[in-house]
């Protein structure tokens, strides 16, 4: 079923997982704060989904809910096509198994006194995902070949330590395979490795990807490692909780719909000096982010879009939606109404 | 912003620096030499543990007891023209040559800032250890904080915890400049910061290099950041300078494999669809590296020679840069050719 590689290569098949008006709220001192407001995201199967944003902006706790590690506040969560709340029993472990995260830091996820081959036969085990010494033996060689780390004899009995950031968060991937999942939230998982490794490790999730028929979330701060992984994709770009932009890839990059959207890439510099300097950067009223605590009435980015239009923007809250002209959908008012 | 190529503000010569460590002498930097000319900024891009930040701690010779300068000279020119070997320096001279002449700016804006003193205290704290009173310390510190694009007064009497993080790198960079230094040395400024944040701390750092005019030694591993705001770019590989230049010449005319296979494995935005290619293996083993050339082992051009014969540094346009590798002519030829 699920490891079954002959699954055609469709680029958005079923929806795998639909959240339908998720919010999720924190309390801190007894204060509420509002971390997602009204997502409604669809993510398909086999699809490569890219979560990306600024810090506080909500793409973990998105990343989180999706992997099943946190519940909404308030919403719907389907996988499947069955809300999370009907998975009862022997179902709702099996949906547990099929929804994996692999975190950012691969010093911090790994237990320094468990040896590689721990790591890895403790999931087997407790899931009982393979019978017998020999069998667990074997899904282990076939586990650390999967994600390159060669020999694998020669993983098994190392220790964490013992590796690079690269190699770790082979260990990581792999750990998160062991229990075939359908599905895999990575969550900056390559933020902390050096330029020279991450494409790697890039194009070993792609490939899994494809012999697995796995779907990936990927979640980065990064927007030119995001075009890059999510190329053939799509992109969500979150602001202070909400999504304000989803569409394809390169329609995203290429034409951005939503104010913030467009700051961003214009913010962003390249590894080309003359391209660079030359950029054109929008300047925002405000380099302040507000805080989740303080959210601006109507559209969240109102008070620092250089494009705010009084009465309309801070006024009415913008919905994620189709807009005349635009390929992706975008929670911009002006951008609806065909004013930008 | 002048760039003035006469005047050397810092001339680094052969400097080698290693770590005692339990298997024996790790050769973190080795025999590198570059001039820092006024108002120039210069980046030093490399990877984790090719050494850039060993070489930092070094400029200021703030290295851990069980690391030394095994060798070269820092030879450093104050504004009246009288040359200095900071390596003679003891520690009384060196912490007035800190912050008065060159000054730094770390990466985690946090922990760079003392929690229990609000900005103000830094300031005159800072100021009074160099002998400048506080009225007029104020006065530089209230201009510098307009200069970053803060809310001066406010900032002034604030806490570190009741500013943001763009904020207090902002603070950072404007309290480097307090004693006015003719080089402030910047530990990846931008690395742990949101892009917008970055965007604003990039167009300040510009716009005050062009007000101020002093000369930057930049250390990061982002070759965007790099691309944008340097003048001088050096890559560092293995401890070594292994190609140092004219920032245009280096990315698009890169004349070591090293340098070509990092901005090869960059994703760039307006690039459309793209085909990267990751450097295979790892940085060497640095107490016992590698025979010929220190990148031999992971480099897709390497030919015999490579394996054998360290690459001699060769100069290019009378000097304006120069490349240590064996096969720079064919690297030259994959180069990217643009401007």
């Amino acid at each position: 079923m699920v490891t079954d590689g002959s699954q055609t290569m469709t680029k958005t098949g079923q929806p795998l997982v639909q959240m339908e008006g998720i919010y999720r709220s924190f309390v801190k001192d007894r204060q509420v704060i509002p971390v997602l407001q009204d997502i409604n995201l669809e993510v398909g199967e086999n699809e490569i989904l890219c979560l990306v944003g600024e810090s506080g902006c909500g793409k973990t706790t998105t990343g989180k809910i999706i992997a099943g590690l946190l519940e909404p506040s308030r919403g719907v969560m389907r996988v499947a096509d069955r809300a999370i709340g009907d998975y009862r029993g022997r179902e709702k472990a099996l949906l547990r198994r099929q929804l994996q995260i692999v975190h950012q830091d691969p010093f911090a996820s790994l237990n320094p006194a468990h040896t590689i081959g721990d790591i890895l036969s403790f999931p087997l085990k407790r899931h009982r995902m393979t019978e017998g010494g020999a069998a667990l033996k074997r899904r282990i060689w076939e586990l650390l070949t999967m994600v390159d780390l060669t020999p694998p004899g020669d993983m098994v009995n190392k220790y964490p330590h013992q590796l690079s950031g690269g190699q770790r968060q082979r260990v990581s991937i792999a750990r998160a395979l062991t229990v075939q999942p359908r599905l895999i939230v990575a969550d900056e998982a390559v933020s902390m490795v050096d330029v020279s490794i991450r494409i790697t490790l890039l194009k070993m999730l792609l490939r899994l990807r494809q012999e697995l028929g796995l779907t990936i979330v990927f979640i980065t701060h990064d927007l030119a490692l995001a075009k890059y992984f999510a190329w053939e994709g799509r992109i969500a770009v979150m602001y202070l909780g909400r999504i304000v932009e989803i569409g394809r890839t390169p329609d995203v990059i290429a034409h951005p719909a939503h104010p913030y959207t467009r700051a961003l890439l214009a913010a962003v510099p390249e590894a080309d000096p003359e391209l660079t300097r030359h950029k054109q950067t929008i300047a925002l009223r405000s380099d302040d982010i507000p805080r989740l605590t303080d959210i601006p009435p109507g559209c969240a980015f109102h008070p620092r879009c250089p494009f705010f239009a009084a009465g309309t923007c801070d006024a009415h809250t913008p919905h994620l939606k189709a807009a005349p002209g635009w390929d992706q959908q975008v929670a911009c008012l002006l951008v609806q109404q065909g004013a930008l | 912003m002048s760039l003035d190529m006469n005047k050397v503000v810092l001339s680094v010569r052969d400097v080698s620096v290693s770590y005692l460590a339990r298997r024996g002498r790790v050769r973190a930097v080795s025999q590198v030499s570059f001039d820092l000319h006024a108002g120039e900024t210069l980046a030093l891009i490399g990877e984790s543990g090719c050494g850039k930040s060993t070489l930092n701690l070094a400029l200021i010779r703030q290295l851990p007891k069980n690391a030394s300068i095994d060798s070269g000279s820092i030879a450093y020119t104050y504004r009246d023209g009288r040359t200095v070997n900071l390596l003679d320096f003891d520690k009384t001279a060196m912490r007035r040559y800190l912050w008065s002449e060159c000054s730094m700016v770390f990466q985690g804006a946090l922990n760079s800032l003392n929690p229990v003193l609000r900005v103000s205290d830094l300031v005159y704290e800072t100021a009074a250890a160099h002998g400048i009173g506080r009225l007029e310390a104020q006065t530089r510190a209230l201009k510098l904080f307009e200069q970053v694009r803060l809310d001066a007064k406010r900032v002034f009497n604030s806490y570190p915890h009741e500013m943001s993080g763009g904020m207090r790198q902002r603070v950072l960079l404007a309290l480097s400049l307090l004693l006015r230094p003719q080089i402030v040395i910047m530990d990846e400024p931008t690395t742990a910061v949101d892009i917008l944040t970055q965007r604003s701390i990039l167009d300040v750092l510009k716009q005050l290099r062009a007000e101020l005019n002093f000369s930057v030694i930049f250390i990061s591993h982002d070759l965007a950041v790099a691309a944008e705001i340097a003048d001088t770019v050096a890559t560092m590989y293995a401890g070594e300078i292994v190609e140092i230049g004219p920032v245009n010449d280096v990315f698009y005319r890169s004349r070591h494999a090293y340098t070509l296979s990092l901005l090869n494995a960059a994703p760039r935005l307006s690039a459309g669809a793209e085909t990267l290619e990751s450097i295979p293996g790892s940085p060497p083993d640095l107490i016992e590296p590698p025979p010929g050339c220190k990148f031999h082992e992971r480099c897709a051009y390497a030919q015999p020679i490579c394996r054998t014969t360290p690459p001699p540094m060769v100069a290019y346009n009378n000097g304006a840069g120069r490349a240590a590798c064996h096969e720079t002519a064919r690297v030259l030829a994959d180069a990217r050719h643009k401007a």
